[in-house]
């Protein structure tokens, strides 16, 4: 039964998720770190930062990694399955009765007051990943680096991660010869 | 033999869009064009409802155009095509990096890559808060193109933070803040219109 427990748990992080991607983090913090234990906080990091430089869905991208490590090759299958179930059942239905869903004034009114509370849930996760992945100064530089060059120009992800990984080579080396 | 067509045309984007969902638009784009599927103000309607709508973006544009070209098999086969290459990749990279777990130069690495990863979100974070709070497009249009200031956002703002960071209130079901939100736009009307 734990591949219909992959299957289920991922189905409820994409049927939660508004705006995908990033504002997923919140709801794979509560389910697999918290409530499953499934993986740690800072595999979910990895396996962001892995997904945003391999190709596809980082949402799908991330199913598949956390599948993988719990029930290899079929639970990978069963855990992104899972994560596109609620989409397939959600879109079908609504392009089947609904042309105009994304017209209709509630529809925008409820949307720009989630993407508030979809900011406030992205702080509070983002502080929780603060304390484990900024733990010294040179790490402190890379983050403080790197959301300043992020926002400023907008490079493809794949240079800070491959910068970044540099950067980590490097300054675990010179520790070590001191 | 829409559906063949549809499944490999699908496979293409998820192998090439790099970055997440939004990567997809611009295959999407010239997908349409190329095959007269749906017009480009189609395309600009299906990415309004995927926004509206839970699941990853990149995930429901391709079950709304799958289902717009070929109906309900459409949708599972557009979607199947997208996640196909991913799951191959990722599986590929996943057994790779199990074996190579231990080794001090990738766990060198991913002592530089966490807290790059946490600024790349930090950073999509900045950019989700320029246009909720202060209208703008991205963090640089607040410099280039001015402010507009949402008093109801910044209120809901506000309220949201204190209390999800609560002792009582902070241990439940983000979806319940999400809820309490979407009522809370309708109630005032948030988009202004």
């Amino acid at each position: 039964m734990d591949y219909l427990e992959l299957f289920i748990s991922f189905a409820r992080v994409g049927v939660m998720t508004f705006g995908g991607g990033y504002a997923m983090l919140p709801m794979l913090q509560r389910e697999l770190v918290n409530k499953r234990k499934w993986v740690t906080e800072e595999e979910i990091l990895d396996y962001f930062a892995i997904g945003q430089c391999t190709p596809g869905v980082i949402a799908v991208n991330t199913a598949t990694f956390v599948g993988k490590k719990r029930k290899g090759v079929l639970g990978s299958i069963f855990a992104t399955l899972g994560i596109v179930f609620p989409s397939l059942v959600i879109i079908t239905i609504l392009a089947a009765f609904l042309s105009n869903f994304a017209d209709l004034a509630a529809v925008k009114n409820a949307f720009a007051a989630i993407r508030v509370c979809v900011c406030v849930l992205v702080i509070n996760s983002v502080r929780k990943l603060l304390k484990k992945t900024v733990i010294d100064v040179p790490t402190g530089i890379i983050f403080g680096l790197i959301v300043i060059c992020a926002t400023v120009f907008k490079l493809s992800p794949v240079i800070y991660v491959l910068l970044s990984a540099v950067c980590g080579i490097v300054i675990k080396s010179l520790e070590v010869k001191k | 033999m829409i559906l063949l067509t549809l499944y490999w045309e699908y496979f293409k984007v998820g192998l090439f869009a790099v970055g997440g969902g939004l990567a997809t638009l611009p295959f999407l784009s010239e997908l349409g064009q190329r095959t007269g599927w749906f017009t480009q103000q189609k395309l600009a309607d299906m990415l309004a409802v995927s926004e509206s709508t839970p699941g990853p973006i990149g995930v429901n544009m391709a079950t709304y155009v799958g289902y717009t070209t070929a109906g309900v098999p459409g949708a599972v086969i557009a979607t199947l095509g997208l996640i196909t290459p991913s799951v191959i990749i990722i599986l590929i990279v996943a057994s790779v990096l199990e074996k190579f777990r231990k080794n001090k130069y990738v766990d060198s690495a991913f002592y530089g890559i966490r807290p790059a990863s946490t600024a790349m979100i930090t950073s999509a974070l900045l950019g989700l808060l320029a246009l909720c709070l202060f209208g703008a497009g991205s963090v640089m249009k607040m410099f280039t193109e001015g402010i507009f200031i949402n008093y109801k956002a910044w209120i809901l703002f506000a309220v949201l933070l204190v209390l999800t960071n609560i002792k009582k209130l902070k241990d439940l079901h983000p979806l319940v803040f999400i809820a309490a939100s979407a009522v809370v736009g309708i109630l005032f009307s948030f988009s202004g219109e």
